[in-house]
């Protein structure tokens, strides 16, 4: 029973990161840019939701959406000042520039909030019920299950409407795109800013339950990088079977070896996979 | 840019006057600087350039773009003063040792990390060094979260414990010199050519008959002796590593940094970077006292944005830029 109860714990930790890694891979697949900055984007919405909540006394129904409105404008500014000036570059630029981007909000928020860990109230949206011999922190449950369903929202998004054809069509093929009309930059914008809102909405959901400091976008920016090379780049299919088996897998190694070692097994398995599959687990040949 | 390269006869003459007057200056500045903070920032740029230099050969040359170079470089530096903390050696007795398991390293992670193309490689060298970095704050053997120390007070000359900067500054110096050096040659020969056909495109390059894999491997090998050479030398200055210091992203970062910022795959391209970002971050460091409040990294982090904005291209590009303009007006 417990391990059921590990699992589930894992699951629900890995819809959210299924949700910030599929912002990651929009923007990644779609133009190629790594966006070294992701994590520190989740780190900036969960404390939105933190300022939201303890400062102006907002409850999760405000600052999940705050998040990810405030999100989605930082995505699209990011995209406008600095990564349509960057993609002229060698892909070195890239890594300068977001790099660079990651510093200066992860060091700006340490310097206004310090390096102290803070953390919403566990009961923020009531107790701990009991299913089935099942704990359902309902922090925990309201998070994963949001993530998922937005996830899977996302995704119906880019393949069932005109918008989202309109975005692949740019990802495809700029040029041909061109031809039948897209101008590419506002959706390569639109792109920055839906990657962004991901991380907005996913950061005030992790915020529920997790620690917030300033430096948490690093080990969240590399579980996303995990996700999306396992999943393949511009997958938000593959980002949601990656991000939950990650979820799940970081849950059980917790368990089985202790919390220290969960990251290691990650990646370990996550250089296992690159072994026997260069193009990562769901990617093309 | 292979055609800019090429001198004339007499330019070839020029550029050798050059070059002498520039190393003259290199040797001879830090003696005619009777301030420490600034010599101490001569060695350090030496340091930054020497890591950035050996990253230049596997990413800058061959193109293969790695951000887990800290790996190479917390061997070093771990080796030197886990040397001093198990057997009383001097820090950089350990220099060897961590050359070797560089070495090793690097021949077992290379051959298969470097079939993955791209982005691919870059993200399983972060996941390579993250896990040395989980690995060594969980083993209390190799100093756990603490860290490891050297000698409190210098024991001999050996121990390389000095209080002026200004020997480091001609150690670190000459080491990259003979880096230097080596690179040179490697980038005029059959190496550089190969080296340099992989980057552009390898698919051609193998389809030519140039054995890529075996080159690339070649390239990593001797970056990360070098590198992890770069980690002894900085245990050996500082007497103290600790994981992050020693196995932190943002080290191997630092070095992409530096070597992009100057120029990737040219000679003096990471010591020109170093030559910028160091001052730039020990200033601001100086000027709002120390990392605790972070608003160094702020800056920083705001002038490495400016200039990826501004100059994609690295800063090669501005002086592209301004060759282009000095010729059209007939210079």
């Amino acid at each position: 029973m417990i391990l059921a109860q590990v699992v589930l714990n894992g699951f629900l930790v890995g819809a959210v990161y299924a949700l910030f890694s599929s912002g990651l891979t929009l923007i990644w697949g779609m133009m190629n840019v790594v966006n070294f900055a992701h994590g520190d984007f989740v780190m900036i919405a969960m404390y939105v939701a933190f300022v939201a909540f303890t400062m102006l006394h907002l409850g999760p129904a405000i600052f999940v959406p705050l998040a990810a409105i405030m999100l989605f404008l930082l995505g699209v500014l990011v995209y406008y000042a600095l990564v349509r000036h960057v993609m002229r570059g060698p892909m070195l630029a890239q890594i300068l520039g977001t790099f660079g981007l990651a510093l200066v909000l992860r060091y700006a928020t340490l310097w206004v909030f310090s390096a102290n860990f803070v953390s919403l109230p566990e009961n923020l949206l009531g107790e701990v019920q009991t299913f089935a011999g099942l704990r359902l922190e309902p922090s925990r449950v309201a998070a994963g299950l949001a993530a998922l369903g937005l996830t899977i929202g996302l995704h119906l998004l880019l393949t069932h409407t005109a918008l989202g054809s309109r975005l692949l069509a740019v990802a495809e093929d700029r040029s041909a795109a061109m031809l039948v009309g897209i101008r590419p930059d506002p959706m390569q914008a639109l792109a920055w800013g839906l990657g962004a809102a991901c991380t907005g909405v996913a950061g005030a959901l992790i915020a529920l339950f997790f620690y917030i400091t300033p430096t948490v976008g690093e080990s969240l920016a590399l579980i996303a990088f995990v996700v999306v090379c396992l999943g393949g780049f511009g997958s938000v299919p593959g980002a949601l079977v990656a991000g939950l088996a990650i979820g799940i897998i970081e849950s059980l190694s917790a368990f089985w070896i202790g919390p220290a070692f969960k990251d290691l097994v990650v990646f370990i398995l996550f250089l296992a996979v690159l072994w026997f599959r260069p193009q990562g687990l769901l990617g093309k040949a | 840019m292979s055609a800019a390269t090429i001198p004339t006869a007499p330019r070839a003459a020029g550029r050798w006057v050059l070059g002498v007057a520039a190393l003259a200056a290199l040797l001879a500045w830090p003696l005619l600087v009777e301030d420490e903070f600034i010599q101490r920032i001569g060695a350090l740029v030496m340091l930054s350039a020497l890591s950035a230099s050996a990253w230049n050969l596997v990413g800058g040359y061959a193109g293969q773009i790695s951000i887990g170079h800290v790996l190479f470089f917390g061997c070093g530096a771990y080796a030197s003063l886990l040397g001093f903390t198990w057997f009383e050696w001097a820090p950089i007795l350990g220099a060897p040792f961590g050359i070797a398991t560089s070495l090793l390293l690097a021949l077992i992670v290379g051959s298969p990390t470097l079939r993955l193309k791209g982005h691919y490689f870059s993200m399983a060298t972060i996941a390579l060094a993250e896990l040395a970095r989980i690995v060594v704050v969980n083993t209390p053997a190799l100093g756990g979260a603490v860290g490891v120390s050297g000698p409190a007070m210098p024991r001999s000359v050996l121990d390389l414990s000095f209080i002026s900067p200004l020997p480091y500054y001609y150690i670190f110096g000459s080491v990259l010199a003979v880096l230097l050096l080596f690179t040179w040659w490697m980038s005029r020969g059959r190496m550089g050519f190969y080296l340099r056909a992989i980057r552009g495109q390898e698919r051609a390059a193998r389809s030519l008959g140039v054995p890529a894999q075996r080159y690339k491997l070649f390239a990593l090998l001797v970056s990360a002796a070098f590198t992890s050479l770069t980690g002894s030398l900085y245990a050996a200055m500082l007497g103290f590593v600790d994981p992050d210091s020693g196995l932190g992203i943002l080290l191997s970062v630092k070095m992409v940094i530096a070597a992009a910022l100057g120029g990737a795959g040219t000679l003096f391209g990471p010591l020109v970077g170093s030559a910028i970002l160091v001052p730039l971050e020990e200033m601001t460091n100086a000027a709002f006292g120390g990392g605790g409040t972070g608003i160094t990294y702020v800056v920083y982090g705001a002038i490495i944005v400016l200039i990826s904005r501004f100059a994609p291209g690295g800063l090669a590009e501005i002086w592209t830029w301004l060759r282009a303009r000095g010729t059209r007006r007939g210079g």
